[in-house]
């Protein structure tokens, strides 16, 4: 256990109790796990099992709540409380709960088609109200549970069961619509890389607001292959561009391509064989001007950046706002009292 | 100017048991607050009273046109009052298109109190009067006082350094002066209330109060009205009364019910009219642990509850009938996972949009049975304003006791009227405690009370009774998703059995009037008052005629199907085509004989009245044949 700041559902005497004690093991529920065979969501669960008992978060203060969705089995193969919701969803019983509960550490876990469709409302209002809870969108550009439909995510010209002629409508640029939406913690990671997604987790967690993580993730059955820039050892160094706080944006075997920007801000690829690396942009996970071009980067021939985005520490959470209403309230006008409330408007004595 | 009157003695006093009375004018002359502060003024004198406003759908409608047109209307007297009453004896016009709106509701007669300067040329145009009507004999049936109340207004401020428009603005309280001395009512409280209302501009609170004594005055000293009436005190229980609109009360209830079972109220909502003032009450009164959530639609409000019912607090939301079809999917999600639940529909005239400010009571089937899938709640129904207060205790610890969804159904007529509250203390309101699971060994997340068949609530932060739940069918024992056909239809079945245990607590049928014998009037929600109103004028005339009013309406009461068999005809009167004769056809197979409105509007009495007569006859001929 070496986290500097605390989760959400720790103990608040910075003790770790009987929390310390749990094991990966602990939080693997009695469920058989039931996604296709080599899907991506296996290695996911199998990070998440692993961050568990590294937050030192008792089982019971931890909630898993999803939507409807392959990814939306999440919940039953978590041994923490857990609420399998309805399609989109899921952001919504979050709320709630957290509002209710603001002391609980609540993760949501939802696909492309869930988070970004269906629930695509719900999403940019919970990013923006920068409630403390951690979104695993796990984007594999495809409807799965419903056997191979075009998803928000899917690229245009992609052949599915929906789109014979190939797909017609544009993707959205799911860091950019976060971005927009006002998140202040944007990430990055794909399935395979597992110690990158443990790392991407554990900032997740310890951030405090919305975090919004977007796994890149292959469904083998209806979309195989469709990262394979970022998977294939052959080629990935060429398209992940690694992102680290305050340091340049190096890529490409060596490290030894850069990302310049040009007099308008626009990126291009440069060789460190032909320019200093003082030209090189540093990442600043805090400016937002950064994040939107790291947002739009992947889509651009550019390489893909992974990692955290955005990162703004201090931002207002809602469940805290909200409760510091009735806080605000009783100072103001004392604790309650029925018989004062029923007696507050004109009233008047018969008999 | 609760002064002794100096009226001169040529005017007479005529007592009378009962008086309806409705202010008009465009929505931007304070037409409620002149409404609302005369019944206050006559709550005050100790009469019954029942209030009802009519606004327009629209905000500020162009002024001076019919769709501008805000009413108020009071019910008060010195006997019981059941609803805002039927057609009003008094008509107070303000415009030409106030009168237009409304003179076909008064009675032959009545008293038509209007502001004479109004009646200008583009007015009349505006309300499509070629010429006054004063002038055509249109208005020949009533007693027409036309008064230059606008003219008066502004020469009782003619030394005051006020703007014009200003003072035009007043002569809502020259009305409220003129019919408070027409009434006999003590203006005193009126006056606190605009000292109160006014308290940063000094200048209105001066204004208005001048303005109101001057009405007072013109009635007092013209020659104009010859009689002034006297509506005595009614006997009412002893105690302290307030005024409470249906909202508030379910607002309160809400509130009370919560606290009474030990939990944080958590209300999840989007605005939509006639529900929003739901919204706003519980959001002024954050001291008592209430949390409120606007959401972005109506599903993250029903959403929101449901996850904070799941966290340990009750999750309530309220909407109307658009919202309610949007909040489908979810409410199933609440029947699925077992969690309490509270849904509130203030009732609107629909189809879709339909007619959002008027009343209607058409989403019944709706709740009762308007969800995929077997998909069991309970439903309950506030007949009163003031009911609306105990449904929504009673719905919240229902919810809780039985951990299942509750629909509170009221509509805009209950929303949006008032009655006078007898106050209760908190001390003394029913309620019980939540329980919570807090004992690991044994727990299986729906292993159910053998009583009530409810699961347990076990609430996150409790230690080992991590548990998952969601909308896919569970395992009876375990809990754990099942696609087991025997167990689906075994838990298909004990959800609909749980429901129906409700009935296990109710109290038995109540019938008022006669309890058996020619005909049985059922009602349910806020048809209450005129039913009830009906009924005892036939009881009156001789007729042999009962009257149910269900409250609950799943499940039914067990003991309904007999005790509306003691009479020979079983009459529903609903404002729908016929949703409640649907229900009790299908759940109790009594026929029974439909009395529907769907005009956006209640029953009257009187339209009652007169067609549960026409009803009973038309079944006595048919009999002799």
């Amino acid at each position: 256990m070496s986290l500097a700041e605390t989760p959400s559902g720790a103990r608040d005497d910075g003790e770790l109790g009987d929390a310390a004690k749990l094991t990966r093991k602990d939080f693997e529920s009695d469920q058989d796990v039931r996604w296709c065979p080599g899907c991506g969501d296996y290695a996911i669960l199998a990070q998440v099992q692993k961050l568990m008992p590294e937050l030192a978060v008792a089982r019971e203060n931890t909630v898993f709540v999803s939507g409807i969705g392959c990814s939306s089995r999440f919940p039953y193969y978590m041994n923490t409380y857990g609420f399998h919701g309805i399609h989109g969803r899921a952001p919504a019983l979050a709320t709630g709960l957290k509002l209710a509960r603001p002391e609980l550490s609540v993760w949501i876990v939802t696909g492309d088609g869930d988070g970004l469709s269906i629930g695509g409302n719900h999403l940019i209002h919970l990013l923006r109200r920068n409630l403390d809870v951690n979104v695993l969108l796990f984007n594999n550009e495809i409807y799965g549970l419903t056997k191979g439909q075009y998803s928000p995510t899917s690229r245009q010209g992609l052949v599915t069961k929906s789109s014979p002629l190939g797909v017609v409508d544009p993707p959205f640029d799911v860091a950019s619509l976060a971005l927009g939406a006002g998140a202040t913690f944007i990430a990055r990671t794909v399935d395979v890389e597992s110690r990158h997604m443990l790392e991407v987790l554990r900032r997740a967690a310890l951030h405090k607001g919305t975090s919004f993580v977007e796994i890149v993730q292959n469904c083998p059955v209806f979309n195989d292959g469709v990262h394979e820039e970022l998977t294939d050892r052959a080629i990935k160094n060429d398209h992940q561009l690694l992102l680290e706080h305050g340091k340049p944006l190096l890529f490409g075997e060596g490290l030894r391509k850069g990302i310049r920007l040009r007099a308008d801000l626009s990126p291009e690829v440069v060789s460190l064989d032909e320019v200093d690396i003082g030209q090189i942009a540093l990442h600043d996970e805090t400016s937002p001007v950064m994040t939107q071009l790291l947002a739009r980067l992947g889509r651009q021939g550019l390489p893909m950046p992974l990692g955290v985005l955005r990162c703004v520490a201090g931002v207002p959470r809602y469940e805290q706002a909200v409760r510091a209403q009735v806080v605000e309230a009783r100072a103001a006008k004392g604790a309650g009292d029925f018989d004062a409330l029923f007696r507050s408007g004109e009233t008047w004595t018969v008999g | 100017m609760s002064q002794p009157s100096s009226s001169p003695p040529s005017k007479r006093l005529e007592v009378v048991d009962t008086v309806v009375i409705r202010f008009a004018g465009d929505s931007g002359d304070g037409m409620q607050v002149t409404g609302s502060k005369f019944s206050t003024e006559s709550a005050l004198a100790g009469n019954d009273i029942a209030t009802l406003p009519d606004y327009p759908a629209e905000i500020r409608a162009p002024a001076g046109t019919l769709a501008g047109v805000s009413g108020f209307q009071l019910h008060f007297s010195s006997k019981k009052v059941l609803t805002p009453g039927d057609a009003p004896g008094v008509l107070v016009a303000m415009n030409p298109a106030a009168l237009r709106a409304n003179v076909g509701d008064l009675v032959a007669g009545g008293i038509l109190i209007l502001d004479g300067d109004a009646f200008s040329k583009s007015n009349l145009a505006k309300a499509g009067y070629a010429d006054h009507p004063a002038k055509t004999g249109e208005l020949a049936r009533w007693r027409v006082f036309e008064i230059p109340m606008t003219r008066l207004t502004t020469k009782a401020l003619s030394d005051m350094d006020l703007p014009q428009r200003s003072m035009v603005r007043c002569r809502n309280f020259f009305a409220l002066g003129l019919c408070s001395w027409l009434y006999q009512r003590s203006t005193e409280e009126t006056q606190r209330w605009i000292a109160a209302r006014f308290k940063k501009t000094p200048a209105l609170v001066e204004a208005n109060t001048r303005v109101l004594k001057a009405g007072w005055n013109f009635g007092d000293t013209t020659e104009l009205f010859g009689t002034r009436y006297e509506v005595r005190p009614a006997s009412i229980a002893p105690g302290l009364y307030t005024s409470i609109t249906g909202n508030q009360a379910t607002a309160w209830g809400l509130m009370a019910g919560a606290a009474k079972a030990g939990l944080q109220l958590v209300y999840g909502s989007y605005p939509i009219t006639p529900a929003s003032e739901i919204l706003h009450e519980l959001c002024a009164h954050k001291q008592f642990g209430v949390v409120t959530f606007q959401a972005e639609d109506e599903i993250a409000a029903i959403g929101a509850a449901i996850g904070a019912s799941f966290g340990g607090a009750i999750g309530v939301t309220a909407s109307s009938g658009p919202g309610l079809a949007l909040k489908t999917e979810a409410i199933g999600l609440a029947v699925m996972t077992e969690l309490p639940l509270v849904v509130v529909n203030v009732q609107r005239g629909g189809p879709s949009t339909g007619l959002p400010t008027k009343t209607e009571q058409a989403d019944l089937l709706q709740a009762v049975y308007g969800r995929n899938g077997e998909c069991p709640v309970a439903v309950i129904a506030a007949s009163t304003p003031t009911d609306c207060f105990d449904a929504a205790m009673e719905a919240v610890q229902t919810a809780v006791k039985y951990m299942t969804p509750v629909i509170l159904l009221t509509d805009g007529y209950l929303a949006n009227g008032a009655q006078p509250w007898k106050i209760p203390n908190f001390a003394d309101l029913a309620g019980e405690p939540a329980s919570f699971r807090t004992q690991a060994e044994g727990f299986q997340p729906y292993l159910r009370d053998p009583d009530t068949l409810a699961r347990p609530w076990a609430k996150p932060g409790t230690p080992g009774l991590e548990h998952r739940i969601g909308g896919i069918e569970k395992d009876y024992d375990s809990g754990n998703i099942s696609y087991a056909p025997a167990n689906h239809e075994r838990m298909v079945r004990v959800r609909a059995q749980k429901v129906a245990r409700i009935a296990d607590s109710l109290a038995a049928t109540e019938v008022t009037g006669s309890e058996l014998g020619e005909a049985v009037v059922v009602g349910w929600g806020s048809t209450f008052g005129a039913i009830e109103e009906a009924v005892e004028r036939l009881n009156a005339e001789g007729l042999a005629i009962g009257h149910v009013h269900l409250r609950w309406l799943s499940p039914l009461p067990k003991d309904l199907g007999k005790v509306l068999r003691r009479f020979r005809t079983v009459i529903v009167a609903e404002l729908n085509l016929g949703q409640l004769v649907r229900l009790l056809r299908d759940q109790l197979t009594i026929d029974a004989t439909a009395i529907n409105k769907v005009e956006g509007l209640p029953f009257t009495a009187a339209q009652l009245t007169e067609t549960i007569r026409a009803v009973t006859a038309q079944r006595r001929r048919e009999e002799r044949r």
